[in-house]
């Protein structure tokens, strides 16, 4: 990998290239360099756009620009009465990347998904410590414990056995960890002594083909002509890496690319007013809350969670924080999420009443407290400290003295997860579109245990409403659990939910077709280019 | 002559020594460590945790830590990214072609433009000309790079379209690694206008980052030449009736350049560190944006390592500057 990875000869590029001289080449000024290209290894967004969203297929895949689950390899699966087997029925006549080094013999088959699946699961497979990685999300959504066996029937049908009825299963195989590798490239990799080849430069079934990586510098992808879904409109695809939001804003301008990501948000209005630039936006997938520590006194008390919770000024942190680029939020899902439940009333903010709560929770004086802010911007919280010092001020009215704490990122995440804190900021961006994803992974008693729910809340209606959900795949029953999960969430507040932000994307207004997708990542199968 | 080269090549060994006990030291004096902040908002369990900071050699006490870690320096061996499992060597070397093609532009930039203005300035002392090289380089010397860059880059690249905003390359020419140089790498690949693609991509970047050094040599490069101007020699020289250029060139410049050279070694630290702010700017894939991405993913091992590389870079500048003085200044080398 030293010299950069080059697949495609230059020469035989450059006579593509003169042949069809109206060949579209799309530019897209992506944030950063991926930490590779096996998007099992890793948890970054930006990985993500440059390896599972352009290079694989998934069995399953979420549909383009929403959270539910549409047919992907599998072009349809049954799932037994039980909730425990699952049988995929796959797509014929797909075909894998051909490129200089490497030519498909065979089409893709059930051994392909076996390759890819039982390489993250079974500890003895001859591929399991290539490349000495962890399979991160494959751990984090518990897919070791819930698989009990994967077999194919025949090549065209597999069967995965669950452990436990888990109503996320479907959602968690159309997430990146879970694409398509090619069995066969893997076999003759192995062979030839370079098995690490199948993570650097991996052959999948997806609409663009990897032709040429530089680190920091631009990544190129060519159209997979043979793309079962039809080649691409566009025939190259570039990631023109800029990690300075300014720059890549000035390349916008100046037509170097056609879409870019991340925009300052101070450049938002700017780019609005621009009849250059067509600027796209969405809520994103995520939430920022402040979580109370009930275990701590005063707030186990649920007078005291909601007196503060009425005492908080959102309008304001909106308008100062997010400047625009949010909506408030008052529940822990966002709203493009299903089973968002739209009944349910938020706290209004009322200094008064607040007190009241508070004087009855026997603190009419108020107490002290602290509040941990973020050093860091994330997504779902451009300014964590700015926040801190609004919720500071509007507490302090109804007697309410906290103190500001914050620590270096890893600190901060680390004595969180221990409980030293009384009141923290975090918050959350969603993996697989289920609302499990926020409920079960932040607000659980199991989660209160491991140090994922930073409030500690043990609820034990909201848990079992969360738990049957989760073992239920009746949507319209699952969908009812969860508006209720959220009616006792919000009342029992452990909780300040603050606000899902507002995700912008500008683009040149010749690219048609883009949808923005609800989880943040970039996919440009599906767009094209007007003159 | 030897004794000479022998002294100042010893005097390097405890200054390295000097740097890797601080690099090692400074990044795991930073609170925060990289186990904590590979787990995100997601956490990890006790286990996890252990079997992961044994995976990356935590586990031990600190002081075992770094005589391993210099152990392996010593047998070139610089580790492992915690997070793209790359030998750091490997994405040094990847990425380094980059920087110093860009800081070698930007010093032939500062030097040529530097030596010129300074030299023209003092000449013509308290004239208009002076006046305004010193207020340029003045002004050149508190620029903030940041704003410099994008001020050029706005001008420049998105209002006149002369320049392209950022990057090594336009995206239509396809060049192969070669040297990882891309005004090499261009030359060698059959693309046509690449060469002339890469040279215009070079421009602001150098401009941006040859700015401050460049006006830290006119200033140097300006009261050097003035103090040798007033010296007796150059009187007897005039005396001589020789032409004012070979005065000038000849005598006065050969003495006025030892500070100067001096400050142009000094400059090797000042580019390199510049660069980091450069590459962000311009999107120029070197080894700034490397090394402060690892340092906020606290990836220990490319910090200490990309620390060490660029000390050594700059230690070994200077003693090439040192050993410069010799030829140009007998007296130096004849000095015990």
């Amino acid at each position: 990998m030293r010299k950069g990875l080059s697949l495609f000869a230059g020469a035989a590029l450059a006579t593509a290239m003169a042949t069809s001289a109206a060949a579209d080449t799309f530019v897209y000024c992506s944030e950063g360099s991926p930490e590779g290209f096996n998007p099992a290894f890793y948890t970054s967004g930006t990985t993500f756009d440059a390896s599972s969203r352009t290079l694989f297929n998934r069995l399953v895949e979420f549909e383009r620009g929403e959270t539910n689950i549409v047919p992907g390899l599998a072009e349809s699966w049954d799932i037994s009465d039980d909730g425990l087997t699952y049988t995929f029925h796959l797509r014929e006549n797909v075909k894998f990347h051909q490129r200089s080094d490497f030519r498909p013999s065979r089409d893709f088959n059930a051994e392909d998904v076996l390759f890819s699946f039982n390489r993250q699961m079974n500890e003895n497979h001859p591929y399991h410590e290539v490349s000495n990685k962890d399979y991160a999300y494959f751990g984090y959504m518990g897919m070791g414990e819930a698989i009990e066996s994967i077999r194919a029937i025949d090549d065209y049908t597999v069967e995965f056995k669950l452990s436990s009825p888990n109503a996320t299963f479907l959602a968690n195989l159309a997430m990146d960890f879970a694409s398509i590798h090619s069995a066969e490239y893997a076999d003759e990799m192995m062979e030839a002594g370079t098995p690490t080849k199948v993570d650097q430069t991996p052959i999948g079934t997806g609409p663009f083909i990897l032709a040429q990586y530089r680190k920091d510098s631009l990544i190129r992808y060519v159209a997979h002509n043979a793309y079962w879904e039809g080649k691409a409109d566009i025939d190259r695809l570039v990631f023109s890496i800029t990690p300075d939001a300014s720059v890549r804003y000035a390349k916008l301008r100046a037509g170097e690319c056609h879409h870019m990501v991340y925009p300052n948000p101070a450049d938002v209005a700017e780019m609005q007013d621009d009849p250059n630039i067509n600027v796209l936006s969405q809520p994103g997938l995520n939430v920022g809350y402040l979580a109370f520590n009930t275990n701590k006194e005063p707030f186990g008390d649920e007078r005291v969670r909601q007196a503060l919770n009425i005492a908080t000024n959102k309008e304001a942190i909106l308008e100062a924080v997010y400047r625009g680029a949010g909506q408030i939020a008052k529940n822990p899902i966002p709203p493009t999420m299903w089973s968002y439940n739209e009944d349910v009333v938020d706290y209004d903010y009322d200094t008064e009443y607040a007190k009241q709560l508070l004087a009855e929770a026997g603190y009419p004086d108020g107490f002290e407290t602290d509040i941990w802010a973020m050093p860091v911007q994330r997504p779902y919280n451009p300014n964590a400290r700015r926040m801190a010092e609004l919720i500071q001020a509007d507490w302090a009215r109804i007697g309410v003295e906290a103190e500001i704490v914050s620590y270096e990122w890893g600190e901060y995440l680390e004595r969180s997860q221990n409980g030293e804190h009384q009141t923290m900021m975090l918050g959350w961006t969603g993996d697989n579109g289920d609302p499990d994803n926020f409920l079960n992974t932040l607000l659980s008693c199991q989660a209160a245990e491991t140090g994922g729910n930073r409030a500690f809340w043990c609820n034990e209606e909201f848990d079992g409403l969360v738990q049957q959900a989760l073992r239920t795949t009746d949507m319209e029953e699952r969908t009812a659990l969860y508006e209720e999960a959220q009616v006792v969430f919000k009342a029992d507040a452990p909780w300040i939910t603050i606000a899902h932000s507002v995700v912008f994307e500008p683009v040149r207004p010749e690219v048609k077709g883009y949808k923005m997708s609800p989880f943040g990542s970039h996919y440009f199968y599906g767009v094209s280019l007007e003159e | 002559m030897l004794y000479f080269i022998l002294r100042r090549i010893g005097m390097v060994i405890p200054t390295f020594i000097g740097v890797s006990l601080f690099a090692f030291a400074l990044i795991h004096l930073i609170p925060g460590d990289p186990v904590t902040v590979m787990g995100g908002e997601r956490g990890m369990t006790a286990t996890e945790r252990a079997e992961l900071e044994a995976m990356l050699g935590l586990d031990k006490p600190i002081w075992v830590q770094y005589f391993q870690y210099i152990g392996n320096v010593l047998q070139g061996d610089l580790g492992t990214s915690y997070v793209s499992r790359e030998p750091v060597m490997s994405e040094f070397l990847t990425l380094f072609p980059a920087t110093i093609e860009l800081t070698v532009c930007a010093a032939i930039f500062a030097s040529v433009v530097g030596l010129t203005l300074g030299i023209l300035a003092a000449v013509r002392r308290g004239g208009l000309l002076d006046h305004t090289v010193m207020t340029i380089s003045l002004t050149g010397y508190s620029m903030p790079i940041f704003w410099w860059g994008l001020l050029l880059m706005l001008l420049f690249s998105v209002n006149l379209g002369w320049t392209p905003v950022s990057g090594r390359m336009d995206v239509i020419y396809w060049i192969d690694e070669v040297t990882g140089f891309m005004l090499i790498d261009t030359l060698l690949s059959d693309e046509e206008g690449a060469f002339t693609a890469a040279v215009q991509h070079l421009i602001l970047p150098s401009i941006v980052l040859g700015t401050i050094p460049m006006a830290v040599i006119a200033r140097m490069t300006r009261s050097s030449m003035l103090e040798v101007l007033g010296e007796d020699y150059i009187r007897t020289a005039r005396a001589k009736g020789l032409s004012k250029r070979r005065i000038i060139v000849k005598h006065a410049l050969r003495n006025a350049l030892i500070p100067v050279i001096t400050v142009m070694g000094l400059q090797v630290g000042l580019l390199l560190s510049g660069a980091i702010l450069t590459e962000t700017i311009f999107a120029w894939p070197g080894i700034g944006k490397w090394l402060v991405e690892s340092i906020s993913r606290r990836d220990y091992p490319v910090v200490q390592g990309g620390l060490l590389l660029i000390a050594t870079i700059i230690i070994l500048v200077n003693l090439l500057v040192d050993l410069m003085y010799g030829v140009v200044n007998p007296r130096v080398r004849h000095s015990k």
